[in-house]
């Protein structure tokens, strides 16, 4: 059986097979008949993953200054978060959506949250805690207070870490996603299980695969060339 | 907390644990399944890891195997496996999972064998032991932290997507979830759901809290002081 069967099949059976050469991994009369469906799943796909990230992020940054600023906290902010981190997707899902309800995708976003903010919290911490002590101390010499110092001097110079935790985040949740399809709201994950469902309709599956996979490393690409623009002086270094 | 209160309820009822299919059946599954996983994952991870981490050479490999398998969903290689010569079943399943252990098991070893001093390598060599005997004598025993540390992470996580194995039928205490949406939330399934998440989030973190003492007890005192955190954070738990 080719991988890539491009030939639009003269006589297909309506319904698709489950095995044989009427089914196969790839086919472009399948991404051609359903474009508007994928591209809907694709969306929603990319939309929970930006506002999953994007929460995280909002929620990651005060905990990490937190931490970062008062030490004794750090214990037991990383510990939490990796408590958190430990209890499976499918099992949160579980506990969050009977409470929330499965009619929209609040319970898949909160768990999303949940699980980027570990990742998000240890690499911006690591990032701020790698600012060295003497450029603090330069800072604090030049009249910069507490926050002043944070805003204009460490957060600045700890962008790579955080961008190193958003990229792992991002691609991370775009691949967990796909677990919300346990409630129908898991966008491409939908796919991937309705073409499972729908008799073993693997060029279904293929396709929401394949995209979910590009999506990732399209996210992560973007991130990291936003990441590049914003930290001009590491690529001289490296140059 | 109407929901949690049910999902006591279900659990404290002793024949949703005994009936065929039931909590004590899926994760005796469960169990299996992951076993498997982390035994076929170890014999793959620790050997390439180990050799890669003994020649020197291949981090750039193993960072990008570990960057695409984060990227490549669970599900997408539970619904794909079933459909291969594979067949259905467990094997499908094991396998899936056990693609997931490789990365961290991987990384970890390599990790352990390249963190080691040069200098420790070069007075054994000095001391006239051969290539093996580096590795058997020096090697591996100054990396067996990194080699538990990866283990914990691979099962952690391998017991935490098995249940994902619900959504293709496979078993597993996920099942116990599946079970309860297909009961439908407005007829009384949705204490079971919050029961099975209950069973899944604590056999996780019960894993966890197994594995990290063994990480301890296997860490000899010299090392333990040394090495802050965990060696290599790995994909999450599916």
């Amino acid at each position: 059986m080719s991988f890539l069967s491009r030939a639009p099949a003269p006589a297909w059976p309506l319904a698709a097979p489950a095995d044989g050469p009427g089914n196969p991994w790839f086919s472009w009369r399948y991404v051609h008949d359903n474009a508007d469906e994928i591209l809907t799943a694709l969306q929603f796909h990319a939309g929970l993953t930006a506002r999953a990230v994007i929460f995280a992020l909002i929620v990651a940054l005060p905990l990490a200054i937190v931490a970062y600023w008062w030490r004794p906290l750090t214990g037991p902010i990383l510990a939490l978060s990796g408590v958190l981190y430990t209890i499976p997707s499918l099992a949160l899902l579980a506990l969050v959506a009977p409470a929330v309800g499965t009619t929209r995708d609040t319970s898949v976003l909160i768990a999303l949250v949940l699980y980027a903010l570990l990742v998000l919290v240890r690499n911006i911490l690591a990032g701020l805690t790698q600012v060295p002590a003497e450029v603090r101390d330069a800072a604090a010499g030049m009249g910069y207070g507490r926050f002043g110092r944070l805003v204009r001097i460490e957060l600045p110079l700890a962008l790579p870490g955080v961008l190193t935790g958003l990229r792992l985040a991002t691609v991370s949740t775009v691949a967990l996603v796909t677990v919300g399809s346990l409630i129908g709201q898991g966008g491409l994950g939908d796919m991937i299980l309705g073409g499972f469902r729908n008799n073993f309709y693997k060029a279904e599956i293929m396709t929401g695969a394949v995209l979910c996979v590009a999506l990732a490393l399209v996210l992560d690409l973007l991130i990291a060339g936003a990441g590049r623009l914003l930290t001009p002086w590491a690529r001289e270094r490296r140059a | 907390m109407n929901y949690f209160h049910e999902g006591f309820v279900w659990l404290n009822d002793p024949l949703n644990w005994t009936n065929p299919g039931g909590l004590l059946d899926r994760l005796e599954e469960h169990l299996v399944i992951s076993l498997w996983a982390v035994l076929i994952g170890c014999l793959v991870g620790w050997p390439l890891g180990i050799w890669l981490g003994h020649r020197g050479r291949g981090g750039a490999a193993v960072v990008t195997v570990a960057n695409l398998t984060l990227a490549l969903p669970t599900l997408a290689l539970l619904t794909i496996l079933p459909l291969t010569p594979l067949g259905f079943g467990k094997p499908p399943v094991v396998v899936a999972l056990a693609v997931f252990a490789v990365p961290p098991l991987l990384a970890n070893a390599y990790t352990g064998l390249r963190q080691i001093d040069p200098e420790t390598r070069e007075a054994a060599r000095g001391m006239g032991l051969s290539g093996g005997q580096v590795l058997r004598r020096v090697e591996l025993p100054l990396s067996v932290p990194y080699l538990a540390a990866g283990l914990r992470t691979a099962a952690v996580q391998v017991v935490a997507t098995a249940a994902l194995a619900a959504f293709v039928n496979g078993g597993g205490l996920g099942e116990i979830i599946s079970a309860g949406f297909g009961i439908g939330m407005s007829n009384g399934g949705g204490g079971q759901i919050v029961a099975g998440g209950i069973a899944v989030a604590l056999l996780a973190l019960l894993v966890e809290g197994l594995l990290a003492l063994l990480q301890r007890l296997v860490t000899p005192k010299a090392l333990r002081r040394a090495r802050r955190g965990r060696a290599t954070a790995a994909a999450p738990a599916g």
